[in-house]
C-alpha cells in the first residue's frame, strides 16, 4: 500500500458534490501536484487530507494508519497556505519554533532546529524580524520552514506561489523542490498553473469537476492526455473536428480529407470525434517519419522571438504549429499554399 | 472659502465650550476650599480619606475582575462566531447590545428577584455571592464595548488561516485562543478593557442596590454631605477616565507588530 492512500474519497457541501470518488496512492518521498481550474475541488481534497474538512465518505490512510476521523492537530501534517498565515505577533524564529513548542521540545533543541530551518530556507539573519517586515517570498519561505520544523509525515501546499510575482514564483518553486528532495518529504502541491505542476512534480493529478481525470508523470500527462479536458487544460493544443470513417482500420475524415492512423480506434464508424495534436508535433513541409501530410495555406503568422507560431488552414480548420526562428530564413507570408506533416502517433483521437 | 472655514471653527469652539465650561467651573470650584486663593486642599482631604482609598481600591478590584471575566467570555465567543457560525453574528451582536437598551436598574432588579435570599441560588445573601453577582452584572454592562472592539480586532486578522496553521502544527483550542488569537487582538481587547474600567469605576446603580461600598456610592454620598470635596472627586474620576482613553491611544499607537494600524 502507498504511504499516503486516498480511498474512494467523496465530499458534498449540501447538495453540491465537490469531490467524486477520488482515489490516489502517493509513495513516500514523492512530489505530487493537483492541477486543475479554480473550483474543481483541489483545496477540498487537500483540506480533507489535512483534517480541516470531514469527508462525506471514503478513507485516508497515512503510513498504513487510518486518519479519516482524526482531528487536524493530531495528524502530523505540515501545511503551507496561499496567504502565508504566519502568526503576526511572533518573530520568524518563534513562528518556526511554534510547532516544536506545542510538541513540548526543549528550549535548546528548539533553538538548534530553528537555526537549521532558517539555514535551509536561506534566511539565517532574519530570525528576529516580524512577518510584516518580510517580503512575500520571504514570508512564504518562513511558512515552509514552520511547517517542516516539526518533521511532518506529509507536506501540503495550497497554491503557495499564487500571491507572488512571476520572478519570485519561478525561483521559489525551484527552491521548494530542492528542499523537498533534500528532506525526502512526501508532498502534495496544489496549483492551477500547469507550468508549475509539470516542472516540479514526480506525478501530476489533473482534476476536473471533482474528479481526478488523469494521474501520471508530467511527460505522460502532456503527451498522452487521457481525456479531452486534460488535453485542453495542459499545454496548447489543436483540436480539430473529425468523424470516424472506419474505426477498425483507423481511418478518420477531416472535413473531406481522409487521414489514416493505422491503428484500431475506439468508437463506432460515423461517430464525431476530436483530433488533438500539439503544435510542436506539426512540421511545415514533408518530413521523414511524419507520415500524415495535409495541404492548406498559411492563415496567420505570429513572431514570438525564438519561436514562430504559424496557423495553417487545413480543410476549413486552423492547425497551429511552432517552428524555431532561423535568422537566414524569414517566415512564410500569409496566403502561401503549404503542406504540413505529422506522425500518426502524435494524432490523438478524443471523444467529441 | 474663508467663510466656510470660519463657521467650522465656530462650531468646534461652541461645542468645546459646551463640554469644557462645566468642567472648568467644577475644577475652579474644587480649588477654592480655602478662602483667599486657590489650593488643592479639597484634593488632599479626598485623597487622604480612608473611605476614598477603600472604596476606590475595591472598585479597581471589581473592574479588573470584570475585565478578566469579560475577556474570558467575549474573546472565545466572538472568535467562534466568526470562525464557525458567521450566520449567528447579527444575533450575538444584538444580544451584546441589549445592556445599552435595558437600564441597569431593570437588570439589577431582575438579579435581586432571581438571586434573593429565598431563592434557589441565594447569591445576595453572602458577601461572596454579592460580589460574584456584581462582577457578572458589570461584565454584562461592558458587553457592548468589549464585544464590538474584540470583533473589530478579529476582522483585521485572517483567523481561519491562522487557526488552521496552528492546528496543523498540533495546537489545540486553548492554545490557539491564548497564543494565537488573543495576542493579535490584544489592542482591541485593551480598548474594550479600558472602557470597562471606566464604566465599573463610576457605576452607582448596581452597587447601591446590592448595597456594597464601592466608589460610585461613595461619590454620591460625598456629593450629599460635603461642599468642595465632591468637585475634587469628580475631577479625579474624570482624570481616571481620560487616562484610560489616553492609554487606549497609546497602546494602539505603539503595539509592536501590528501592520494594520500603522
Ligand atoms: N465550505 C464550503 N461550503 C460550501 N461550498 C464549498 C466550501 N468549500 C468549497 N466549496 C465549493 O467546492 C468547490 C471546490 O472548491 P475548492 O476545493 O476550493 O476548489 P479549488 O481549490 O480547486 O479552486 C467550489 O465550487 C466551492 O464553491
Ligand atoms: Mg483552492
Amino acid at each position: 500500500m502507498a504511504f499516503l492512500d486516498i480511498h474512494h474519497l467523496e465530499k458534498s457541501f449540501g447538495a453540491q458534490r465537490v469531490v467524486k470518488d477520488f482515489n490516489l496512492g502517493i509513495e513516500k518521498g514523492e512530489f505530487v501536484s493537483f492541477l486543475g481550474p479554480s473550483g474543481c475541488g483541489k483545496t477540498t481534497v487537500l483540506r480533507m487530507v489535512a483534517g480541516f474538512e470531514m469527508p462525506t465518505s471514503g478513507a485516508i490512510r497515512i503510513d498504513g494508519r487510518d486518519v479519516t476521523g482524526q482531528p487536524a492537530n493530531r495528524r502530523k501534517i505540515g501545511m503551507v497556505f496561499q496567504a502565508y498565515a504566519l502568526f503576526p505577533n511572533l518573530t520568524v524564529e518563534q513562528n518556526i519554533g511554534f510547532g516544536l513548542r506545542v510538541a513540548g521540545e526543549g528550549k535548546a533543541e528548539t533553538r538548534v532546529r530553528v537555526a537549521e530551518m532558517l539555514e535551509l530556507i536561506g534566511l539565517p539573519q532574519l530570525g528576529n524580524r516580524y512577518p510584516f517586515q518580510l517580503s512575500g517570498g520571504q514570508q512564504q519561505r518562513v511558512a515552509l520552514a514552520r511547517a517542516l520544523a516539526v518533521r511532518p509525515q506529509v507536506l501540503l501546499l495550497d497554491e503557495p506561489l499564487s500571491a507572488l510575482d512571476a520572478k519570485i514564483r519561478v525561483s521559489l518553486r525551484e527552491e521548494i523542490r530542492r528542499i523537498q528532495r533534500e528532506l525526502g518529504i512526501t508532498t502534495i502541491f496544489v496549483t492551477h498553473d500547469q507550468e508549475e505542476a509539470l516542472s516540479m512534480s514526480d506525478r501530476v493529478v489533473v482534476m476536473h469537476q471533482g474528479v481526478a481525470d488523469q494521474v501520471g508523470t508530467p511527460f505522460e500527462i502532456y503527451n498522452r492526455p487521457a481525456t479531452r479536458f486534460v488535453a485542453q487544460f495542459v499545454g496548447t493544443l489543436n483540436l480539430l473536428d473529425a468523424n470516424l470513417l472506419d474505426a477498425a482500420a483507423g481511418r478518420i475524415g477531416l472535413g473531406d480529407v481522409p487521414v489514416a492512423l493505422n491503428r484500431t480506434l475506439p468508437g463506432r464508424t460515423g461517430d464525431r470525434v476530436s483530433l488533438a495534436l500539439r503544435p510542436e508535433t506539426v512540421a511545415l513541409g514533408r518530413k521523414e517519419e511524419r507520415n500524415v501530410v495535409l495541404s492548406g495555406h498559411i492563415a496567420e503568422v505570429h513572431f514570438l522571438g525564438s519561436v514562430i507560431r504559424i496557423r495553417v488552414a487545413v480543410a476549413g480548420q486552423l492547425v497551429s504549429l511552432d517552428t524555431f526562428n532561423q535568422p537566414d530564413r524569414p517566415p512564410p507570408s500569409v496566403g502561401t499554399p503549404v503542406e504540413v506533416s505529422v506522425s500518426d502517433r502524435d494524432l490523438l483521437v478524443l471523444a467529441a | 472659502m474663508m467663510g466656510k472655514r470660519l463657521w467650522s471653527w465656530l462650531a468646534v469652539v461652541l461645542g468645546g465650550i459646551y463640554f469644557l465650561l462645566p468642567l472648568v467651573g467644577m475644577f475652579d470650584f474644587s480649588l477654592r476650599m480655602q478662602r483667599g486663593g486657590y489650593s488643592f486642599e479639597a484634593y488632599r482631604i479626598v485623597l487622604a480619606d480612608t473611605q476614598f482609598q477603600q472604596t476606590f481600591g475595591y472598585s479597581v478590584m471589581l473592574a479588573l475582575l470584570t475585565i478578566v471575566l469579560g475577556i474570558l467570555i467575549v474573546v472565545p465567543t466572538a472568535y467562534f462566531v466568526r470562525l464557525r457560525f458567521p450566520g449567528l453574528r447579527p444575533i450575538v451582536e444584538f444580544i451584546t447590545l441589549l445592556p445599552l437598551v435595558i437600564p441597569p436598574i431593570v437588570i439589577v432588579f431582575g438579579y435581586i428577584r432571581i438571586y434573593n435570599t429565598s431563592s434557589i441560588l441565594p447569591l445576595t445573601g453572602s458577601w461572596w455571592g454579592t460580589n460574584i453577582l456584581l462582577v457578572f452584572g458589570y461584565a454584562t454592562l461592558s458587553l457592548p464595548y468589549m464585544y464590538r472592539s474584540v470583533d473589530t480586532g478579529l476582522r483585521t486578522i485572517d483567523i481561519a488561516s491562522l487557526t488552521e496553521a496552528a492546528q496543523s502544527l498540533g495546537s489545540g483550542w486553548a492554545r490557539i485562543l491564548a497564543v494565537v488569537i488573543l495576542p493579535n487582538v490584544f489592542v482591541s481587547v485593551l480598548s474594550g478593557a479600558f472602557l470597562t474600567f471606566a464604566i465599573v469605576i463610576g457605576e452607582y446603580v448596581f452597587a447601591a442596590l446590592l448595597n456594597v461600598n464601592s466608589f460610585g456610592p461613595y461619590m454620591v454620598w460625598m456629593g450629599g454631605n460635603r461642599a468642595y470635596e465632591p468637585s475634587a472627586l469628580a475631577v479625579v474620576a474624570f482624570a481616571i477616565t481620560w487616562v484610560c482613553m489616553g492609554l487606549i491611544q497609546l497602546f494602539t499607537r505603539f503595539s509592536k507588530f501590528s501592520t494594520v494600524r500603522r
